[in-house]
This record gives C-alpha cells, sequence and structure tokens, in this order.
C-alpha cells in the first residue's frame, strides 16, 4: 500500500504545481518526504486578508488516502475557522474523518482553505466568538482581521 | 457540518422516524397500561377467595411491587432477534436480507415506522438508506476493466481486480477493502460505512461487506452492528459492568423514569439500573441520583472530613478506629455505647422518639436570617451525605470483615479436623448486609430531595427499621469467628429478618413513586 500511497501523492503534487489556485504555492518542506507540505498563501484580494502573506502546513497522516490529511495555518490569523491556539488547526468539510472519502484531492483542500479566506464559515466555526463577532459585528471582525494581517502577515 | 442521512431524509421530506417526539406518543399508552397493572394487583388481594383463579396466578412467583419486567440476552440473543426482524422485513418489502437490515438500521429499528414511511414513499426512503434506487440482487463479485484507474491509488492496468457497488463507483479491490478494514477497524463504523465514492452517500451492505474483507474483520463488524442495534433499541441495555457481553431487554420508557427505578440483573450477576446503567439505586429515582452525584462531587470538600475512619469517644473522648461495618459502636476504654452516624447512644435507636435517620428542622424563627438559613441547609446536606458516605462505607467494611472470617473459618476447620462446616449462611448474610446497605445509602439521597408529607414519616419509620436491622445482623460479623457456627440459626434470621425490611421499603417507595404522590423540593427534570 506504501508504493501506491506514494504514486497517488506525487501525482498529486504534481497537481498543485500545475495548477495552484491563484497567488498559491505548494512545495515539499523536505524533498525526501512526500508527506508534509508547505503552501503560501497570498491574501485574496477582495477579502479583509489581502496584502497578507500566510503558510501553512499540510500533513498526510502514514494511512493517506484513507484518512484526510490535516492543515494548520503557521501564520497567525484572525479567523472563525481557524484555532486561535497557536497551532491554527482546522477542522471542517472534508478534513473531518467522517466527512472525507479517499478519492478527495489535496487541490481541493488547498482550494478550500483559499474560499475559506474569501468567505468564512461561521456556522462550522473552531473559534465560536469570533463567528459571533463575524455575524454580528462585522466591521470590529474586519477591523481586526485587517489589523493582525498587518501584524503578522505582512511580509513574505 | 456534518449532515447525518437522516437529517437529510428529514428535512427533504415530512416523513419522521428517528425522531424522539415519534417515540414520544406511542409512551402515553404505556402509561395507562401501567396503572392498570397496579389496579389489578391491589383487587387481586381485596377478592381472596374466588378459587382457581387466583391458585393460577399464584403459581407466577410473585413480583414485588418495586421489581420490574426484564429478560437478559446474551449475544446470540441479540443476532437472533435482530435477524428475526430483517426476515419480517424482508417478507413485507420485498427487498433482500441484506438491503432490509440497511433500511432497519436506517430507521433505528422502528419496524413499523419504516414499513409505514416505505409503503408512503419507496424511493425517498431508499434513497435516504443510501440504497440509491431498487437494487437487484446479484452476489457481490470482482471484475476487470479496460482502461481502468483507480482514484484512490492510481494504480492503472486492465488486469486490476475491481469492485463498485450499485451506484457504480469503482475502486480497485485493494483500496476498496482498506477503506473498509480502516472504518471498522480504526473508526469503530458498521451500520453506516458509506461508498467510498467522492459525495456519495449510498451505505455499504453487509454482502458486500462480507465479500470484501478478511474474516477477522467480519467478525468486528458484526460485534459493531450488534451493538448499535443495541444502542438504537430503547427497549435494550448493555450490561455496563466490565467485559459483560449481556444485554438486558426491559419494556420501561425514558419518560416513565420519573415514576419507576428499573433495576435489572445481568446473567453475571450485576445488578444495576436500565435507566442509566448505575449501579443499583433503589428507591431513588435517576434523575434524583443525577442530581445529589452532581451535588456530591461539587460539594466534595465540605463532605470530606466525614468519610474519615477514626472519631473521638462522645463520652470519654479517646480516639476510636471503626474496623467493621456495623455503626454499633462500644468504646473500649469507658464501655460507652453510641451510634457512629449520629454519636446519640445506642439505647436510644431502639425508642421510639429517638431518630437518627430524621433529620429534625429547626424552628422558623432561629432560621430567620440568611446566614441561619444556609447554615441549615448545609447542616441538613451533611447529615443526609454523612449517612450516605457511611452506608457506603460501611458495605466495603462489611465485606472485608465477611473474606477475613470466611478464612478464619475455613483455617479452623482443617487446623481441628472438624466435620464441614457449614458457611453458606455467611454468604448469604454478607450479601444481604451489601445489598441493604445498597439500599440504605440511597435512601438517604432520596430522603435529601423528599418534601415533608404524611407519607414522608412512613419512608423515615421503614428506613429506620432497615438501618436497625442491618446494624444487628452486621454486629453478628464482629464475633469471634469460633463462635459464629452457634450463632448460625441467629445470623439466618436476622438475614431474612433485612431482607424482608429492605423489601416492605422499596415496595413503599415504589407504589408511592408510581402514584406520583412523593413531593420532592427540586424540580423532577433532566
Ligand atoms: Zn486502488
Ligand atoms: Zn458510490
Ligand atoms: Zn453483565
Ligand atoms: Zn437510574
Amino acid at each position: 500500500m506504501s508504493t501506491g500511497s506514494r504514486k497517488r501523492i506525487v501525482k498529486e503534487l504534481a497537481e498543485c504545481h500545475a495548477d495552484p489556485p491563484p497567488g498559491t504555492k505548494v512545495q515539499l518542506i523536505d524533498e525526501s518526504n512526500v508527506h508534509t507540505w508547505e503552501i503560501l498563501m497570498d491574501g485574496p484580494e477582495n477579502s479583509v486578508y489581502a496584502g497578507g502573506h500566510f503558510k501553512l502546513n499540510l500533513t498526510l497522516p502514514k494511512d493517506y488516502p484513507f484518512k484526510p490529511p490535516t492543515l494548520n495555518f503557521a501564520t497567525k490569523i484572525y479567523h472563525p475557522n481557524v484555532s486561535n491556539d497557536g497551532k491554527g488547526s482546522m477542522c471542517l468539510g472534508m478534513l473531518r474523518s467522517d466527512e472525507w472519502k479517499p478519492p478527495n484531492r489535496l487541490l481541493a483542500v488547498v482550494n478550500m482553505a483559499r474560499s475559506l479566506l474569501l468567505e468564512p464559515n461561521p456556522d462550522d466555526a473552531v473559534e465560536p466568538q469570533l463567528a459571533d463577532q463575524y455575524k454580528n459585528d462585522r466591521a470590529e471582525f474586519d477591523k481586526t482581521a485587517r489589523d493582525w494581517v498587518r501584524r503578522y502577515a505582512a511580509k513574505k | 457540518m456534518n449532515m447525518d442521512s437522516d437529517e437529510e431524509f428529514n428535512s427533504n421530506s415530512n416523513v419522521d422516524m428517528s425522531s424522539d417526539e415519534g417515540f414520544l406518543d406511542q409512551d402515553m399508552e404505556s402509561d395507562v397500561s401501567l396503572g392498570d397493572d397496579y389496579e389489578l394487583e391491589a383487587s387481586d388481594d381485596e377478592e381472596p377467595d374466588i378459587g382457581f383463579d387466583t391458585q393460577d396466578k399464584d403459581v407466577k412467583p410473585r413480583k414485588e411491587a418495586y421489581q420490574v419486567d426484564f429478560q437478559v440476552l446474551s449475544p446470540a440473543d441479540i443476532q437472533a432477534s435482530q435477524d428475526e426482524q430483517i426476515d419480517e422485513v424482508s417478507a413485507i418489502l420485498g427487498q433482500p436480507p441484506q438491503n432490509s437490515a440497511i433500511l432497519l438500521r436506517y430507521a433505528r429499528w422502528n419496524k413499523e415506522r419504516l414499513i409505514e414511511a416505505y409503503m408512503d414513499k419507496q424511493d425517498e426512503v431508499l434513497e435516504a438508506a443510501g440504497l440509491g434506487s431498487v437494487a437487484t440482487e446479484q452476489p457481490p463479485r470482482f471484475e476487470r476493466v479496460p482502461n481502468f484507474m483507480c482514484d484512490i491509488c492510481c494504480e492503472e492496468g486492465d488486469q486490476l481486480d475491481t469492485f463498485a457497488m450499485k451506484c457504480g463507483h469503482r475502486f480497485c479491490a485493494d483500496c476498496y477493502t482498506h477503506y473498509l478494514v480502516s472504518k471498522i477497524t480504526d473508526e469503530g463504523e458498521a451500520a453506516r460505512i458509506k461508498c467510498p465514492g467522492d459525495g456519495c452517500n449510498r451505505i455499504v451492505d453487509s454482502k458486500s461487506l462480507d465479500f470484501l474483507v478478511p474474516p477477522a474483520v467480519k467478525g468486528r463488524y458484526r460485534e459493531l452492528l450488534t451493538r448499535t442495534y443495541v444502542d438504537d433499541k430503547e427497549n435494550l441495555r448493555w450490561c455496563p459492568a466490565p467485559n459483560c457481553e449481556f444485554a438486558v431487554d426491559c419494556p420501561v420508557k425514558r419518560k416513565e423514569l420519573f415514576r419507576i427505578v428499573p433495576t435489572v440483573m445481568c446473567e453475571c450477576k450485576h445488578t444495576f439500573c436500565f435507566g442509566c446503567s448505575l449501579a443499583d439505586h433503589l428507591p431513588a429515582p435517576c434523575v434524583l441520583v443525577k442530581k445529589w452525584l452532581k451535588k456530591c462531587e461539587d460539594d466534595s470538600e465540605t463532605a470530606n472530613w466525614i468519610s474519615a475512619n477514626t472519631k473521638e469517644c462522645p463520652r470519654c473522648h479517646s480516639t476510636i478506629e471503626k474496623n467493621g461495618g456495623c455503626n454499633h459502636m462500644t468504646c473500649r476504654k469507658c464501655r460507652h455505647e453510641f451510634c457512629w452516624m449520629c454519636m446519640g447512644v445506642w439505647a436510644e435507636h431502639g425508642t421510639s422518639w429517638y431518630n437518627c435517620n430524621r433529620f429534625e428542622e429547626r424552628s422558623g424563627a432561629e432560621a430567620r436570617d440568611a446566614q441561619a438559613r444556609s447554615r441549615q441547609s448545609l447542616e441538613r446536606y451533611l447529615h443526609y451525605y454523612n449517612r450516605y458516605a457511611n452506608h457506603e462505607q460501611s458495605a466495603k467494611l462489611d465485606k472485608d470483615i465477611y473474606i477475613k472470617t470466611e478464612r478464619k473459618m475455613t483455617q479452623l476447620q482443617s487446623a481441628s479436623g472438624m466435620s464441614w462446616i457449614e458457611v453458606q449462611f455467611l454468604e448469604q448474610a454478607s450479601q444481604a448486609l451489601q445489598q441493604c446497605r445498597q439500599t440504605l445509602k440511597w435512601t438517604y439521597a432520596f430522603a435529601y430531595y423528599l418534601k415533608r408529607n404524611n407519607l414522608t414519616e412512613i419512608f423515615e419509620d421503614n428506613q429506620k427499621d432497615l438501618e436497625l436491622s442491618v446494624e444487628n445482623l452486621s454486629e453478628m460479623f464482629e464475633k469471634p469467628t469460633d463462635q459464629l457456627q452457634g450463632k448460625k440459626v441467629e445470623i439466618m434470621d436476622r438475614t431474612s429478618y433485612c431482607n424482608k425490611r429492605r423489601i416492605i421499603l422499596l415496595n413503599d417507595t415504589a407504589e408511592n413513586l408510581k402514584k406520583g404522590v412523593w413531593e420532592f423540593n427540586v424540580e423532577m427534570t433532566g
């Protein structure tokens, strides 16, 4: 199985190199280890994260693709779907083990991360307070999110 | 969002098969029948000489008011009852058994609802249960497909064994199997494993599963299916004893738990509450047990000092250690006899004016200001907690002393070459002590929430009588071992008296609970 898994991962990496979402770069942290990826993602222009440069880590479990990958923001970000505990972890949609299906692609995971920057999903949040603010006090949310971009994600 | 197939189904159509409200409608009827049972028993007593009719009834072992009907099921029984229902549904719906099984699990084993919904909206039900459109029966098999590439492992080739269910999502045999094995062994899923295809909600049927996974995993799969079966049925519950594989079937419904304390005994002898799975907590209803345990946990520091094993003699103040279960203490130094629980003079426990078990409320004048009231409420709690904790601890000490006694008697017997000494009666005495202390313990939690009315006095009398009979039996174990054989008849008498007092107390509380005449000082909710 491990050779099969490697074959697939290499293929997926090629897919991500060939057709990454706008402003996104995907690479292996260490060429000898196909299980840990690094994603460099620019905040989309028409979002509060515009101007930010975010680093994310994508880790593939040993049993990939039968178990979902894990995705973390290494750059601090003010976002209802990203845990604000220093780990920057995300747990929604296809990243959950009960939703993940083996044919799902990492390119889709990367795309999901980017679309969450464009539009957070407050109904499936890891940070309930941020979700609440996002829904009920959007101006304040946007202000803090932009502020965090300047403070933590400004330089490349 | 994790959309369960049920929810999807329920929101798409109005066929409601798994919500609680659905079950509640049915519960109303069983409430009435309970009341009828009760009337029946009462009228039996009033007309004792009808002859044959009553004799017929006497043949059955008489059920006490506090007891409930139940049946213990072995793993094989559980399997058989599943199979029976699957066959029945297959015959009615004309679906192959593996599909009927999926449908039943989807409907959480509510057969009537399933059949009704199926007759009404067949396609929707099949879709929602993960069976797609009507399945035709064809044994699962591998296929080789030209120009195939597996979307999971990316292997390709015409010679690859592949598998797909009716939905057509085809993957190589290795990947399909690996997917199923990982769902079963790592995630403990069984009844609702979906097709590995992206976005496909079709449930993997047991025939496909049997075909694909190795025998060891099949065993685990069956186990998990049985588990969900018992979990889904309101009338079934697993025995909570560690490693016990039996389940209990009991008709008592969740909403009846305010009026019944359904206590059942498993094949393994573990006695537990069918309502909440905790160990036997008669006579207190589940909701009070839950509140009480929560309170004890919150107030554990306040109450900690009570469980200390040493106290001072109230007369001469020498330190006294409690090493048996009996609460009738005699100070070694001054021979003062007192009650460990209330520290009162023991002789007064038998007389009617003295009450160790009753908490005396102080008059209103004394408890006027807030501080006095809060002090009184703490004292009241400590009064009941003290006795609750004491019986719990005494039960342990009783057990220790019984084990020591039994060992000593066996030694005595082999050392002296005496004829075989009958120790069965000691074991029975020990069991009675354990059971009665368990009951006594919970009577104090029950009493804590009880509002005083004309019934509470009878309850407190019963409690006191049981308590005294228990202490009288308990003290027998503190006699020198070589005297025990001579005390056999006395011990047996005291044992059966204890058991009798327990039944009297439990019947009284259960009857009043069923009639709804106890008044409580808390809301009887959640
Ligand atoms: Zn494959
Ligand atoms: Zn499918
Ligand atoms: Zn058991
Ligand atoms: Zn209970």
